[in-house]
């Protein structure tokens, strides 16, 4: 596809790369350093672009969530506080990193370390263009369900090891949305790979591009469930009840200062630009839009529609007030997961009959994709109506679980035995 | 396997996944011991890739370090005043005997049986044979499998859920 | 020196043996719990050490199993830790040695 393939072609980044890997390969030597080289390349380039557009993604949400909320958010530091990130990252850095004196240390200092994990890990999946990905796996989709599952083990952890009520109470509520929402996560993934026929990120966006569309025309639903539970599994607002500020002072990193607190800062947008990578990649088309890729290199319009994504997150963060913890597991478990196994029925029907009838997908696809927005659309309306009228959850249920968490204990008053009551019952 | 990568990969994944399973039976405390399970798991997750056995191994991570090692963080937190330390009960010594007559008698007959290996190329992707035998082949248990957790999972729910608390 | 089936094999039974004694000798239940999963994991990793050396390389048979194993250890490990939870409500204790109410 591309016109000139020489080094310098800034199209496709692998030609620089495999320039300067032939000139390795002709140096001699063993055949590892090649393999070994071109990996450091790709790990040392998605860390500087993380690394840069964080920085420039503090400054940007603050400023646009002040707009937003008419503030003017961060205008001191350097021209319209363009230096501000660099300010924060320098206090952090340089800010005591205290530890609890009765914090389990190990498991303190690795909480800060594992929840990185998911977050880089992630990237080395998805394609930013045309052949750049670190590693195009075949079962790609689940990969990045597994590796994002390690966040919950991380989150426990740093919540465990603080050895505080509050940081209890983030991480616990931090597990029971991650566990929740991976299922409604997989579901939105299940749609899309069964119109696909691949797990494959680079044979899903191939596909997009082969037949001209983008997933989420076709799959309205899915892209809204994976969207919101892509919220929760960052802790993003108004999703961010783990780390709710006004209810448990902030949640799993309550303990936590310093650097080590800088690290469950940063890995936040990392997961964060991470599930936006996967938006794009799964339901925007990846680094293709529709013959543009020919003109524009394809990581430029990647990352664009990437920055697109991240800032729908900013635009929720800053509009939407913060759901309560039953609110918001009752809308994962009776409004999201009923409509994606409608949803994951219609689409494998609609694949069964597209492959098995031969159709061809100019017809079929248009047809595809007027029938899921009808029925995203009326699934939505109708479900939430129905849901509405069943059941308003008005009150907050009573948190049955935080008593047998040792968070609350009462003793009997009359002080023989020593089972826990539960006080709440009789009020 | 001939090839360097895969000798390192495999001594390296083997003393991990060992040596984490050795610290979760030596470890006190119960909480790091499951972060140690985490590893061992980790490890056998890595095994897997080098047996190319690229689904398993995800759906490994996918279940034993995402599902089933978080059941059992939870398992722990929920029980707050039961002991959290991981000692071991009066049956040590016969324990050690049987264990150790086990690990021998496995290893020597894994060692001196003839196996008949088939030579077999570089690293094969399983994914989709393994979904095409779940639904074709293996359909019946495939089902099954969907009935027991279903039934896992309600039973669960039955069991742990408290009585007295009102339903609305 | 080449890995053979022969190393996997062991590596599988010497985790195996971790495990049994976990689940023979450890006080906590869920310590027990734990070791069950290693032995889940010992067994898993010789059947796909058997797939991989013994079986042609179009057959997935062991790796099927080994779905299926992974799933079924899922079902057990939720319905084991309700148990513990249930045992805890009841006796305040999940330690085995001191769940001896069928001794009397």
């Amino acid at each position: 596809m591309p016109v000139l393939a020489k080094w310098y072609d800034l199209r496709d980044l692998g030609n620089a790369v495999g320039a300067f890997l032939d000139w390795i390969r002709d140096l001699g030597g063993p055949d590892w350093i090649p393999y070994v080289v071109s990996g450091l390349i790709g790990i040392v380039a998605i860390l500087l672009w993380l690394l840069v557009s964080q920085l420039a993604f503090i400054w940007i949400e603050r400023r646009v969530i002040g707009r937003m909320q008419a503030r003017i958010g961060p205008n001191r530091v350097g021209p319209w506080g363009l230096l501000q990130p660099i300010a924060d990252a320098l206090k952090l850095l340089l800010k005591e990193a205290i530890t609890n004196r009765y914090a389990d240390k190990p498991l303190f200092w690795l909480g800060p370390v594992l929840i990185f994990i998911p977050a880089l890990v992630v990237f080395a999946v998805i394609p930013f263009g045309e052949g750049m990905s670190l590693a195009d796996l075949n079962v790609g989709v689940l990969f990045v369900i597994a590796i994002t599952s390690i966040n919950a083990i991380a989150i426990f952890i740093s919540g465990w090891a603080s050895n505080n009520k509050f940081a209890l109470l983030g991480s616990m509520r931090a597990i029971a949305m991650l566990i929740s929402y991976e299922l409604v996560q997989a579901f939105a993934l299940l749609g899309v790979v069964i119109f696909a026929g691949s797990m494959r990120l680079g044979d899903i966006v191939a596909w997009q591009s082969e037949f001209n569309t983008w997933m989420f025309l076709l799959q309205p639903l899915a892209l809204v469930a994976f969207l919101i539970a892509s919220a929760v599994e960052i802790n993003r607002s108004p999703m961010d009840i783990s780390e709710a500020e006004s209810e448990i002072v902030a949640g799993y990193h309550t303990e936590y200062s310093g650097i080590k607190f800088g690290f469950f800062y940063a890995a936040e947008y990392f997961a964060a630009f991470a599930v936006s990578g996967v938006v794009v990649t799964l339901f925007l088309g990846g680094w293709t839009a529709w013959g543009l890729e020919e003109w524009v290199p394809g990581w430029l319009i990647f990352l664009s529609k990437l920055y697109l994504v991240f800032f729908l997150f900013i635009w929720t963060r800053g509009t939407l007030p913060r759901l309560r913890i039953d609110q918001l597991m009752a809308f994962s478990w009776k409004f999201l997961l009923e409509l994606l196994f409608i949803h994951i029925l219609v689409v494998g029907a609609q694949v069964l009959i597209w492959h098995e009838g031969d159709y061809p997908a100019e017809v079929v696809l248009p047809i595809f994709a007027v029938i899921n927005w009808t029925l995203a659309v009326a699934l939505i309306v109708g479900w939430a109506t129905f849901m509405g009228h069943l059941s308003p959850e008005r009150r907050a249920k009573r948190a049955v679980l935080t008593q047998e968490l040792g968070a609350i204990y009462y003793r009997p008053a009359d002080g023989h035995g020593d089972r826990p009551t539960r006080p709440l019952e009789e009020a | 396997m001939e090839d360097t990568g895969s000798i390192v990969a495999f001594w390296l994944l083997a003393a991990l996944t060992l040596g984490s399973a050795l610290a979760v039976v030596v470890i006190r405390d119960l909480i790091r011991a499951v972060v140690l399970l985490i590893t061992s798991f980790l490890g056998v997750a890595g095994l897997y890739i080098t047996l190319s056995a690229d689904f398993v191994a995800v759906v490994q991570v996918l279940i034993y370090v995402g599902a089933i090692s978080v059941l059992l963080l939870f398992a722990v937190m929920l029980t707050p005043r039961a002991s959290r330390d991981n000692a071991e009960t009066f049956f040590q010594i016969p324990a050690i005997l049987l264990t150790g007559l086990v690990a021998f008698t496995i290893s020597l007959v894994s060692l001196d049986t003839d196996w008949t290996v088939v030579e077999r190329g570089g690293f094969e992707e399983t994914a989709s044979a393994i979904g095409e035998s779940l639904l074709d082949k293996y359909v019946l248990p495939f089902e099954m499998a969907a009935v027991l957790l279903l039934v896992a999972m309600l039973g669960a729910i039955v069991l742990v859920h408290p009585e007295g608390t009102e339903e609305e | 020196m080449a890995i053979e089936l022969e190393h996997y094999l062991a590596l599988g039974a010497l985790l195996f043996a971790i495990g049994l004694y976990m689940a023979l000798a450890k006080r906590n239940f869920v310590g027990v719990l734990m070791g069950i999963e290693l032995m889940f994991n010992a067994v898993n990793l010789t059947f796909i050490a058997f797939s991989r050396f013994v079986s042609p390389a179009t057959d997935v048979t062991g790796h099927v199993f080994v779905v299926f194993v992974i799933t079924v250890a899922a079902a057990e490990a939720a319905v084991a830790l309700a148990l513990a939870m249930l045992v805890y409500r009841n006796r305040e204790t999940i330690d085995v040695d001191r769940m001896d109410l069928l001794k009397w």
